[in-house]
């Protein structure tokens, strides 16, 4: 392990050489190009070992990472926004193959208006397709979770895609420190991809993806449904391996700051929840009792994990930057859900805001913490959904 | 030209399979994996093979399928080699099989990207001028007055003159084929095989579904495409031209059978003949035989 200063994008070019990618299939865009950039530099430099096929459209990266996945090879991409819907159709068919492909995702507003800054409603919006879906708050962080995220995603109790989305600019290209791994070291934790159920070979003919009609299709889509359910309990077990071997631990699929006796539980994605942790501390310092929880694994949503959190806290505020139009704050919503065959009903307020790359502050925090707190302390719960820093 | 007897006696396309009585893709498939003898990893996106394969959990093709989406044939392809090569294997083709839907419409982007970008594969587009798999609906690939269920009084225009844009990506082996004519086609798919680099056979099949004719007539009516004119078979290694032989005897308008012949087996083109024959609609179609051949000779001779 040795220190490397990079931005996060970079670090991820770099990860895909860690974990021995052998293909990589990518196309433009901003913010997530820099990620193709350096790994075409690495290719090119002989460091990367792989193949990278430099496509036409992100629709044609997916489904190069599809027919190399498929031929066995463990294939990754990069992109951002309208990238990531162009691919939807691809996203869908590569869970549905159970292709244990890996995804980079630069959080970028979807357009109109065009916007290139962060925003989650890109990613928040694939939540649906079967990919397993982290999210990180820095360059170490970004680094190593892709290379967690092969093994999750080749674990053959999931063999499920994973999406690992960090937040454009904020994140993408912020220079930082991390450790980086070479391969050799990764070899233990990331043995070869060997597909345990079907591979395209000449030599043992198959056909994947053939007509299956009705009195079967439901079974496939049951298994994936497992199949992603599974993934919490692999992830911890991946997480307990890394820590291990590497000494690297990023807080399990909800990363919790100080919660153990907070009443009022600050819950975000991305950046915002390394942003939260200096507004925690001056809360604490105030005398609230407040924490954070930063939603790393968004799916399989962790259930368990936010009801055993859910047990402690009287009330959270959920932020979320990104809505799903109509019904509001995708994690908020989650979270209620969540809760709602549980014994726990703590308040969730949810707070909305930071879309188009809008900073979120200390500050800014601290007054969403605050007005969740007062909620708590006058007994009103006020609006069940709140867009923060709103113009007139 | 190979003998039929000198053809490989080991199957691909197997017994079971779901095709319609009278496919003339399955017909194209058996000699082109023939003449691949298997040893291939093939693509197909949303087209008839889909469904002609068979259906889970059982398959009707000896050789590895991998289904795709209907515009991403090329860029799947594109992966499988990559992956290929990233594990060492040089052994094995990549091949495309796609109809003239994912090929001429929505597949062209991808098609464009995998040829640019050098990719030693082969792709098929097995050409029956028609969406048929969802019902025979127009193509960029249907022709002139053909009747389709987006067209029910007869298309309006043309087909797109494919092979012209996939020549514009100079591909290393470019070929016509025709269902009706295996030895032909078995020699193309062999030639291809040798030749490393982006290849491109276009392969017309009548349909007895789409094309509406009884379906003993499939090889009649591709025989009479060639033999109009209407349908050239010619190969391209490199930017080497040749017109096939079954071909280049029609070369000479006077020699081609007039196009009413090949028209009138079809019930697609009804149209033309009741319930009073249009002289000038198959003017006009026989005039578009030699359109054909001329941009054809100009483009590369």
């Amino acid at each position: 392990m040795k220190t490397l200063l990079m931005s996060a994008n970079y670090a991820a070019a770099r990860a895909i050489v860690s974990a021995r990618v052998e293909v990589v299939a990518a196309y433009p865009i901003t913010p997530a190009t820099t990620v193709p950039e350096q790994i075409a530099l690495l290719d090119e430099e002989g460091i990367y070992k792989g193949e990278f096929i430099r496509v036409e459209s992100e629709h044609s990266a997916m489904f190069a990472c599809i027919g190399a996945s498929s031929t066995g090879a463990r294939a990754f991409t990069a992109t951002s926004s309208n990238g990531l819907l162009l691919m939807d159709e691809a996203l869908h068919w590569a869970a549905a193959a159970r292709l244990p492909i890996v995804l980079a995702n630069i959080n970028r507003s979807v357009s109109p208006p065009w916007n290139i800054h962060v925003t989650h409603d890109d990613s928040m919006s694939k939540r649906d397709t079967g990919w397993i879906q982290f999210y990180v708050a820095s360059v170490d962080e970004f680094y190593h979770t892709i290379i967690q995220a092969f093994k999750v995603a080749e674990d053959e109790r999931v063999l499920m895609p994973v999406m690992v989305s960090a937040d454009g600019f904020v994140l993408s290209h912020t220079v930082s420190t991390f450790d980086y791994l070479e391969p050799e070291e990764v070899d233990e934790f990331l043995p070869p991809y060997k597909p345990p159920h079907w591979v395209m070979n000449p030599d043992n003919p198959v056909s994947h993806g053939n007509i299956v009609f009705p009195e079967y299709y439901q079974e496939f889509r049951y298994q994936m449904h497992e199949a992603s359910k599974n993934a919490l309990k692999v992830y911890e077990e991946v997480e307990r391996d890394y820590k291990r071997l590497f000494g690297k631990y990023f807080g399990g699929p909800i990363d919790q700051y100080r919660c153990d006796d907070a009443e009022v539980v600050f819950t975000s994605q991305g950046t915002v929840g390394a942003e939260a942790i200096d507004a925690i501390d001056e809360l604490r310092d105030e005398g609230y009792k407040v924490g954070a929880a930063r939603v790393r694994m968004y799916r399989p949503f962790p259930v368990e994990p936010m009801r055993a959190l859910a047990s402690k806290v009287k009330a959270f505020a959920s932020f979320d930057r990104g809505v799903s139009y109509g019904f509001g704050g995708h994690v908020a919503n989650d979270i209620r859900a969540a809760l709602y065959h549980s014994p726990y009903r703590p308040i969730v307020k949810s707070y909305i805001g930071g879309l188009g790359g809008r900073d979120v502050t200390v500050d800014d925090i601290k007054e969403i913490i605050l007005d969740t707190v007062k909620a708590v302390e006058s007994g009103e719960m006020g609006p069940e959904e709140t867009w923060h820093d709103l113009l007139e | 030209m190979v003998a039929i007897r000198e053809m490989p006696l080991k199957e691909f396309v197997l017994k079971g399979n779901a095709a319609c009585a009278g496919c003339m893709d399955t017909l194209a498939l058996r000699h082109a994996l023939k003449a691949l003898e298997g040893k291939v990893i093939q693509v197909v996106p949303a087209c008839c093979t889909s469904v002609i394969q068979s259906l889970w959990p059982k398959s009707g093709l000896g050789v590895p399928i991998l289904n795709t989406a209907f515009m991403a044939a090329a860029a799947t392809a594109s992966g499988v080699r990559a992956a290929l090569k990233a594990k060492g294997r040089e052994d094995v083709q990549v091949m495309v099989w796609a109809g003239d839907g994912g090929t001429f419409d929505i597949g062209i982007q991808a098609l464009s990207g995998a040829f640019e970008r050098r990719t030693d594969f082969l792709y098929v587009c097995y050409n029956n001028q028609v969406y048929s798999n969802t019902g025979t609906q127009r193509s960029g690939a249907t022709p002139l007055y053909a009747q389709t269920t987006t067209t029910w009084y007869g298309k309006t225009e043309p087909e797109k003159m494919l092979d012209l844009v996939v020549a514009a990506h100079e591909p290393a082996y470019q070929a016509t084929a025709n269902a009706a004519y295996p030895r032909d086609l078995y020699e193309k798919f062999k030639r291809a095989s040798e030749i490393h680099g982006p290849k491109f056979i276009h392969v017309l099949i009548p349909c007895p579904q789409a094309w509406n004719y009884p379906v003993e007539l499939g090889v009649e009516i591709g025989k009479l495409a060639v033999e109009t004119g209407y349908w050239i078979l010619w190969e391209r290694i490199g930017d080497k031209f040749k017109l096939s032989p079954q071909s280049k005897r029609f070369q000479d308008p006077a020699k081609r059978k007039p196009i009413e012949e090949f028209l009138k087996l079809q019930g697609r083109f009804s149209r033309l003949f009741k319930p009073k024959k249009d002289e000038k609609k198959i003017a006009e179609l026989q005039a578009y035989v030699q359109h054909r051949w001329d941009v054809l000779m100009r483009t590369f001779t």
